[in-house]
């Protein structure tokens, strides 16, 4: 069957599996050698794209909750919106999630997710008690922080390739509303926006949206927005009726100049330079959820998702090349996001670190890698490094030359003879 | 009484169904073979909803078994929603047929017996579509699902006065480990979440039968207008 990404690029033709038991599960493994765990299908690129596809949404039960404690124990396909449907409800929320709650618990794993809190409360494996994982020989053992913490730092953030995860403690983290307190703060440039970051960094979360088609003294102009859970008692969670992209668009709808409109029309939306909202934790964390297919926008030749983070004291003038060279070229989108991250965490190849991170979406077309593989050479030139989860393109120098770790994942994977069963098209891109 | 039986509970669209009916606040009696299968399932059902789940040992083919579960049964449930199904080779005709007939109606017979007296319940079965016109890829199990289908329509009938209501389900492709390892063409193969979604709200508003996706309902009706000189001649 054909299958692809949430970039819908590339498409490949693949063989699926599914498991509902453990024994099923290896059954699956066992004779093949080139297969890669698949969650929700929403990395972007091609991490969970491989000859064989193993299907983890149908292994998704709860196993176990602690009201007292918030500790969940569930298999790795629940997806973070069945998380929040059963226990928001019940004063509990994930303590880190990305910008989409269709994701699985074995995906968020494997790509050690981060979210709007990164600052405060880290990546998604901070808040793993422990998890387990099926290795290639078909072992069963449990990965923590300090039972088998070497595979542990390899797989949060090891994009499925050390084994199949099958089943996670989860601490979740308690609220008193199911609704967030909101501040925007319109920034004037990228000065005014780094600033605005500093000044507002004791909130819980924050992100910008960042008008990547500004030039000149507005370059770098955002909508910042800083939040925190409300106070107020009401638990109420319904996830709302879906809007759906029924769909692809004619990929000509976007363009520089429909881009541009809506951008100025987004940012000029918002007239005071601080404003406060009450807003849902849908409408606060997934916007875009609401939704369906929203990547069907791009038109049939898909988009990709680029992102980088560089370290604090090269975050400015990295940026500012990098926005400059993009607003020039005319190629950027109304989807980009900057935020400011925390300390970076000891796993081996998880994305964060202490420094700003942009996200931008392009449509593929025509002369698009010419332009990211010259962003490649700033990113690397300030030191920078690139996030697998969203990544399509980039080559093993440029990837490697951002994680440090990346030798000890080689040699783990080779000792546990990872390498000989767990790839994907990634992987061996990268050659990881 | 709050409780929805649900029979041949392991098939990934009784699954479904049976969350999405503990999701709209109903308690569960699930019945399969092997139940002891189905302990884990159960247990997520009670931390994602807090409802009350009991799972029973049933194997269909045992007719004889039938009434002295149904009977045991404390609290009669409301509703039964009948999953039970299986796409067997020719070489099993005989199990193919009284897995999705003769045990279904025997055991639906003794339950509509009850609801008949309350005067109040429903009962909704999975047919297929398939028993909408044999085609030589799989006409035992259509033939099957063609008699299930003609019995609900007569039961309907008988309990209409009774104010118990029968739906009957006919499912186009759905992609479940029944049907894994099949070439089903994406747009036309709904998942059993999508399927449950349907069974429930149908089953609410007491429609009669149901095609999902709803777009069987006008592919069969293509499907059974063509002239039988033509059809046998087609590969389907």
């Amino acid at each position: 069957m054909a299958l692809q990404s949430w970039g819908n690029y590339p498409n490949i033709d693949a063989i699926a599996y599914k498991f509902d038991h453990q024994q099923a599960l290896k059954n699956i493994l066992d004779p093949h050698n080139n297969i890669i765990a698949r969650g929700n299908g929403r990395s972007y690129g091609d991490s969970a794209l491989s000859a064989h596809q193993l299907d983890i949404r149908s292994y998704n039960y709860f196993l176990d909750f602690d009201q007292e404690t918030g500790i969940l124990h569930c298999q790795a396909g629940v997806l973070l919106s069945e998380i929040l449907e059963t226990f928001i409800p019940r004063g509990w929320f994930v303590s880190v999630t990305p910008g989409t709650k269709l994701i699985t618990v074995g995906g968020a794993i494997a790509s050690d997710v981060h979210g709007k809190n990164h600052h405060v409360k880290g990546s998604f494996s901070d808040s793993i008690i422990e998890f387990t994982m099926m290795l290639e020989n078909g072992e069963i053992i449990t990965c923590s922080h300090v039972v088998n913490p070497e595979l542990f730092q390899a797989t949060c953030g090891g994009m499925g390739l050390t084994g199949i995860i099958i089943d996670a403690k989860i601490k979740l983290e308690a609220i008193n509303s199911s609704m967030i307190n909101q501040v925007t703060i319109k920034t004037k440039n990228l000065q005014d926006t780094f600033k605005a970051f500093e000044q507002y960094k004791d909130y819980t979360y924050s992100v910008a949206w960042i008008d990547c088609m500004a030039k000149g003294d507005s370059l770098g102009r955002c909508l910042l927005m800083v939040g925190e859970h409300a106070d107020d008692g009401n638990l109420d969670y319904i996830n709302r009726n879906k809007a759906s992209i029924p769909f692809q668009f004619p990929s000509f709808l976007l363009n520089n100049l429909t881009v541009k409109s809506f951008n100025s029309l987004y940012y000029a939306k918002v007239r005071k330079s601080v404003s406060e909202q009450k807003v849902s934790i849908d409408s606060f964390f997934y916007p875009l959820d609401a939704i369906a297919n929203w990547n069907r926008i791009y038109g049939k030749n898909g988009f990709t998702q680029y992102q980088f983070v560089l370290p604090l004291d090269k975050s400015y003038d990295g940026l500012e090349k990098i926005l400059s060279k993009i607003a020039a070229s005319g190629k950027g989108s109304f989807l980009a996001v900057l935020k400011l991250f925390g300390k970076a965490n000891s796993n081996w190849l998880s994305f964060p670190m202490e420094g700003y991170t942009l996200a931008l979406d392009f449509k593929i077309e025509p002369g698009l890698f010419e332009l990211l593989n010259e962003l490649d050479k700033i990113v690397l030139e300030y030191d920078g490094r690139f996030y697998l989860s969203k990544d399509v393109r980039v080559s093993k120098q440029t990837f490697e030359a951002g994680y440090k770790d990346i030798d000890k994942f080689r040699q783990l994977r080779k000792r546990y003879k990872m390498d000989q069963k767990f790839h994907s098209l990634q992987s061996k891109r990268v050659g990881i | 009484m709050s409780y929805v039986l649900i029979i041949g509970a392991k098939s990934d669209i009784a699954k479904a169904i049976a969350r999405e009916y503990a999701k709209h606040g109903y308690d569960l009696y699930l019945a399969a073979r092997n139940v002891s299968e189905l302990e884990e399932f159960a247990n997520d059902i009670k931390i994602r909803f807090n409802r009350n789940i009991k799972c029973f040992e049933l194997d269909i083919l045992d007719y004889i078994s039938h009434k002295y579960f149904y009977d045991s049964l404390e609290e009669k449930p409301l509703g039964v929603i009948s999953a039970v199904g299986y796409l067997g080779d020719v070489s099993e005709t005989q199990k193919t047929i009284n897995t999705n007939y003769t045990g279904v109606v025997n055991l639906i017979n003794i339950i509509a017996d009850d609801f008949e007296q309350r005067k109040s319940g429903f009962i909704v079965a999975i047919s297929s579509v398939a028993g909408d016109r044999g085609r030589k890829s799989n006409y035992i199990y259509g033939s099957a699902k063609a008699a299930l289908t003609a019995y609900l329509s007569g039961l309907r009938n008988r309990l209409y006065d009774a104010n118990v209501h029968v739906m009957t389900v006919k499912p186009g492709f759905v992609a479940t480990k029944m049907t894994e390892g099949m070439d089903l063409p994406e747009k036309l193969t709904a998942k059993p979440e999508d399927v449950a979604k349907d069974i429930y709200k149908a089953q609410q508003n007491g429609k009669n039968v149901l095609y999902t996706k709803w777009i069987w309902k006008w592919i069969m009706l293509i499907i059974k207008s063509i002239p039988e000189f033509q059809f046998k001649k087609m590969n389907l």
